[in-house]
């Protein structure tokens, strides 16, 4: 398979951008290490499980959500680049929905962060279209024969994120106690969440 | 990549930080901030993604945002492939002259609204429950229009914001806004008689789709 004609390793190439990206002024230090921190520490799924359990919780801010997914989302102080517009997608007992990027990796950062490993990986993107169920069934979630399965495919410029179905025994719970249970894998659809 | 074979297991469901190594981290930075610096045109770093050697493209996901931020600061005439060579190889010691800065030709492409929505003057073609086509579109560059989608029969599920249409903004062409809509396809229809039951939506803009009547 072809490859780049310069051999440049990773790191490498990444210092000789920088460095000329730095001399021309079209990068500044101090943004490109703001961007990493911000998405090593203050957006990822966490924001999402606020969404989720926010509304598990609150009837009249999950027809909200679902209405207008990213208004809702920006009540809780989350938006930014790759949510311009969120549509909330949200599983019941008969539907399940599941989320991909089969064209590259397109992913709902303000409130899932940046896209893990396997979201990225040509196994998922190639097959989720293809095959869901057997696709959920390898990742350990095995769906009833009668829950439907919806895939989305974001191609365009809408991010979409699940909500996903609150567990059984968790009526006591807190708002921020259920925003602890809510996985990544389950606002993706590829799992569902676990009961504490 | 979508119906693609070959590729095998999914990757198992674990929690990893959002970069393993150090270069990862940087290699994001770099790629958005490339992107402000060719114009804030996200088609063209797709588009150049696509064109990462496919060796590259599926051996490391940051190593390919790297190889598509230099693809595309090339584009724009913002850097040069031999520049970026000359440099890796200068910063490990070696004795090499580095070549001039290209010139630029980045047309500049108007910030109309956030991100890459927009709106279009003329009313959406396609109204929610009409049976649509998607043509049969073998772009040269770059297209939204999966392959595994073409030439399928659908149904308009929603209107979605309109938004710069990616395969002109990826050649640097202009904005050109076009509706967008959630086209609805029965699983069979794309895979044949013997697919497994399910109904697969994707987002669609408005030169990609031809009514059925």
């Amino acid at each position: 398979m072809t490859t780049a004609a310069d051999h440049i390793d990773p790191a490498a190439r990444a210092e000789a951008l920088a460095s000329l990206l730095i001399e021309r002024g079209l990068v500044d230090e101090a943004v490109m290490d703001n961007f990493i921190k911000t998405y090593e520490q203050s957006v990822g799924p966490m924001n999402g499980a606020k969404v989720v359990a926010r509304a598990w919780t609150d009837p009249e801010y999950r027809g909200r959500l679902l209405a207008d997914g990213t208004a809702a989302i920006a009540e809780l102080g989350f938006k930014g680049p790759q949510g311009e517009h969120i549509v909330v997608l949200e599983n019941t007992p008969d539907t399940h929905h599941v989320v991909v990027c089969t064209l590259c990796s397109c992913y709902p950062w303000p409130v899932l962060g940046l896209p893990p490993s396997w979201y990225k990986d040509p196994s998922y993107r190639s097959r989720i279209v293809r095959e869901p169920r057997a696709v959920l069934a390898e990742f350990g979630l095995e769906l009833g024969e009668d829950v439907a399965i919806r895939v989305f495919d974001s191609s365009s410029e809408v991010r979409y994120m699940v909500l996903p179905r609150r567990p059984a025994g968790t009526e006591g719970l807190s708002e921020e106690e259920l925003a602890a249970l809510v996985t990544r894998d389950a606002m993706v659809g590829v799992a569902e969440v676990a009961a504490p | 990549m979508g119906g693609r074979q070959g590729f095998g297991h999914v990757l198992p469901l674990t929690a990893a930080p959002p970069f393993a190594e150090p270069w990862e981290g940087k290699a994001f930075a770099l790629a958005l901030l490339s992107i402000r610096a060719a114009g804030a045109n996200t088609p063209a770093f797709r588009y150049a993604l696509e064109r990462v050697p496919p060796g590259d493209y599926l051996a490391s996901y940051y190593h390919r945002w790297l190889i598509a931020s230099q693809i595309m600061l090339a584009d724009s005439g913002v850097l040069s492939a031999e520049q970026v060579a000359a440099r890796a190889a200068r910063m490990t010691g070696a004795d090499q002259e580095e070549p001039e800065a290209p010139e630029l030709h980045k047309p500049q492409m108007p910030s109309g609204g956030p991100g890459n929505l927009r709106t279009v003057d003329t009313p959406p073609a396609f109204a929610v429950g009409d049976r649509v086509r998607t043509a049969d579109l073998h772009a040269r560059g770059h297209t939204r229009l999966p392959g595994y989608v073409r030439r399928r029969t659908g149904t308009v599920t929603a209107i979605r914001p309109a938004a710069i249409f990616p395969d002109s903004a990826a050649l640097f062409e202009g904005e050109n806004p076009q509706h967008c809509y959630a086209v609805e396809f029965d699983s069979r229809e794309l895979w044949g008689a013997g697919a497994e039951p399910f109904r697969l939506s994707i987002d669609l803009y408005e030169p990609y789709l031809e009514r059925v009547t």
